[in-house]
Order: C-alpha cells, then structure tokens, then sequence
C-alpha cells in the first residue's frame, strides 16, 4: 500500500486509485480553499470542474483526479 | 497518421475503424488508462478489450491544451512537459461532461456529479454503509444508483426532477428498442428496494464543512434526508472547445452523445478519418436513429423551471472565482458577468458555471480561446 504524507501527515492508500480516491478515503474533504475560505472538494472526478487542485511534490494546481497515488508524493491541500 | 483525442466509446471506436481501414493512429487520452469515463476501470469491457487486443497506440496521462489546425499539430501537455504532435487527419472524441446547476451548498464537499461520484468509485473510491442520494435527471441517474449500490452504498433516495408523467411514456417507448430494453431490466433488477421519487429535486445541501443532509422538495413537501454523499446531475453536455479551436477540414467530431451513439459517431469518423467513405456512409441511417433517440431523452429529462430559482443571492455560481449570485444582478450577458465579476474566468475556465448561466439567464459563453486548459507558459512556447 502507497505510504503518502498529506500536509505532514502519513496517509496510507489503496493501490491503484487515484489521489482524489485516497484523499476522500482518508476522510479528507478539503482540497482546497476557496477565494473566500470555503472548503471545495472533487466533484467531477474526471478533470473537468477544477475543485480538486492540490499541490504534489511542489507542483501546484494538479487534478488529484487525474493522478495516481504513488509512494512517497508529498500532497498539500 | 490520424490522431484520436479520447479513447471513450466514440474515441476507441474510431481507432478501430482506422485501424480496421490499414491507416496508421494514435490515441490521445488525459486519463490513465483507455475507456473514459463510461468503462473507466473496467479493462474488461468488451470494445476497451478489443482496443488493448489490436496494439493500438496510446498517449495516456496527457492533456491537449492547444492547437494549430492550419499546421496539423496539436500540443500535449503531461505532468512534466510539454510536446507537440502532428497528424494528416483528427478525430475529436472527448466525450460530454456533466451539467451542474446550482443551488444552496452544493460547494460543500460530499457534494458530487452523478456521473463525478460515479467516475470516483470507478476510481476505488469505497463506499459501503455510505448514505448516498442520487438526484438530478436522466437515465444516468439510474445506471449510477444501480453501480453505488453494487458496492455496497446504502441509496436512500433517487430524486428525478422529471414529473412521472413524463417518464411513462419515456420507459413504454424503451421497450421498443431491444438493447435498451435489456439495459432497463437489468437496472430494474439492480434497482429493487431503492426508492425512486419522480418530481422531486433537491434544494439544499447542508452541514458543518461537508455534507451531512439534503433537503429535497418531494412532489411539492420539503424533507430533510441524512446522507454522507449527494451525486447529483442534470444531463451529459457535449465539450465543444477542442473541437471549436480545432475546426477545419482535416478536424472530425465524434462522440456528442451517450455509448451507442458515440459508437456509431466515432466509427463513422473512423472510416471519414481513413478515407472510406462508403463504409461511414453505410452507417449514418443507424446513427441518425439513434441521434432520434438521443433527442427524445433530451426532451423528456428537459430541466424544470423551478430549479431556476433554487440558487438565492449568496450561492455561488462560479465556484472558481466565488461570485455569488447576487454579483451577478443587472448583468446582460456572459460577456459582462465576466468583465465585472471575473465569473467563468478561474480554472475551469466557465465549464461548470457555463451551462448553469445558459439554463438561469441564458446567456451562452463567449467562444473559447486556447490555452483550452490552465496550461504552463513552457508548453505554449514548447519547440517542437
């Protein structure tokens, strides 16, 4: 099982799912903030609304929809 | 060599026809793997089967941000980099997202499409013991109630916007068409138990950073349901920007409607993309059948007037720049909403909010403009 740390914290996820799938599982709703402070999580799940934008391994903006977990990304939300 | 963007039905489909005509293709797809949305995570899908049996070539993981149609080429952009590829002929097959309308709280997280909650379990979302209600309209409201279940969500509550009336005659033509008719018993199957409320929609999320309950408006009375996910959708939309910015004679679309349809969309383009045009001809009476029924779906799951007034003035409607609707008042047009408000101008690019203002106000979106997604500067000035 892919060991990820997600703001810090070690997350463990399932293999082969996607990040947004290991985010949710993990009982994470929060993505990202919002303009105004809201919380937004995935909503499409298929890379088209946006609201899943995460930083991994210090890229920002990446679909965690579109991503595979991998061992050791680094997630910020 | 012909390019396909998409390796949907409508993408895989004309692939095979190329293919099966001795060209050359290449496939373009920014999920993972080849099915789209509809066979997402199911390699055994019969045409995804056939797909990974013929070696066709596949570029997965990777988005087309731009293109040129004069010069034939088009710019794909990966997690990485970024790189330019050129084709004699391209089909575009990249499928029909999900409309959202909006209404109070359905920013909060737990809130999904019916097709998005869908495509995440596809996905490994798990989902047992979870309190799912699945609202909206349209036949994909049933097939996603029917999978959620299969993984053991707990569907309290299927709300279709479309008054019963409408839906009758709806299933007795159905039962005129073989295949379809197959699909809805082994739906009905599925189904059992699960309760499917005609004229009912939901009109508010709520809850304490997630969701945690819906109210809905059941034939006229406002209940409150618990549930842990709301998958809610209003019908599949064709993405037209590609397509639009890509537009010229060596340019085909494919795939504007649902899995039979694309079928025959992508295979026609397939052989149109080869040069056999009898065989894509041979096809276009099928085809125009099935775009009749398409049509007839279309009619029937129509939105209702009153889900226009669900959205109050603090809702947001851009959910990439925060406008809220009361922002929006005394507005004229996309055009204006945009230059005052910054609305439909965040990430998505105007791909949620668009059709939510076309069905409130509408309003249509100006044409697209490349990049058609956020790209990075090094892609756009990528060489070769």
């Amino acid at each position: 099982m892919p060991e990820i740390r997600v703001d810090g914290m070690l997350v463990n996820a399932a293999e082969g799912v996607s990040l947004a799938v290991a985010l949710l599982s993990a009982g994470r709703t929060r993505f990202r903030t919002s303009l105004s402070g809201e919380p937004r999580a995935a909503v499409c799940g298929m890379g088209v609304c946006m609201e899943c934008r995460v930083t991994i391994d210090g890229q920002p903006h990446r679909l965690a929809c579109q991503v595979q977990v991998r061992e050791g990304i680094e997630v910020r939300t | 060599m012909i390019v396909v963007v998409g390796a949907g039905p409508a993408g895989i489909a004309a692939a095979l026809a190329v293919q099966e005509c001795g060209k050359a293709v290449t496939v373009v797809d920014e999920n993972p793997s080849a099915g789209g949305q509809i066979w997402r995570g199911d390699p055994t899908h019969r045409w995804v089967a056939r797909f990974r049996a013929f070696n066709i070539p596949l570029i997965s993981g990777v988005r087309v941000v731009w293109g040129y149609p004069a010069a034939r080429t088009l710019v794909l952009e990966d997690a990485v980099g970024a790189r330019r590829l050129a084709y004699d002929k391209l089909v575009v097959a990249v499928g029909s997202p999900e409309i959202f309308l909006p209404f109070p709280g359905w920013t909060l997280p737990g809130v999904f499409g019916a097709g998005g909650l869908q495509a995440l379990v596809k996905s490994g979302l798990p989902v047992r013991g979870k309190n799912v209600v699945v609202a909206g309209t349209g036949p994909l409201l049933l097939a996603v109630a029917a999978s959620l279940r299969k993984k053991g969500a707990n569907i309290r509550l299927i709300a279709e916007q479309t008054p019963a009336a409408l839906l009758w005659p709806f299933a007795k033509q159905l039962s005129g068409r073989a295949s379809k008719l197959l699909q809805g018993i082994g739906l009905a199957w599925d189904l059992a138990g699960i309760p499917y409320a005609p004229a009912s929609w939901v009109t508010a999320a709520q809850g304490d950073g997630r969701l945690q309950r819906i109210v809905l408006n059941r034939r006229g009375t406002l209940v409150t349901e618990d549930c842990d996910y709301l998958a809610v959708g209003f019908g599949l939309r064709p993405a037209t920007e590609l397509a639009a910015i890509m537009a010229g004679p060596d340019t085909i679309v494919a795939g504007t409607g649902d899995a039979d349809l694309s079928l025959l969309e992508g295979r026609i383009a397939g052989y149109t993309a080869a040069g056999d045009l009898e065989k894509a001809r041979g096809l276009e009476p099928e085809r125009d059948q099935a775009r009749t029924f398409a049509a007839s779906i279309d009619r029937t799951f129509a939105v209702r007037d009153e889900l226009r007034q669900l959205a109050d003035s603090g809702t947001i409607i851009c959910r990439c720049e925060d406008v809220p609707l009361g922002r929006l008042e005394g507005k004229t047009c996309f055009r204006d909403a945009k230059l005052h408000t910054r609305c439909g101008m965040g990430a998505c690019q105007g791909r949620v909010c668009g059709p939510a203002l076309e069905f409130l106000f509408g309003w249509h979106g100006a044409s697209p403009r490349p990049p058609i997604f956020p790209a990075r500067v090094g892609s756009l000035l990528s060489e070769g």
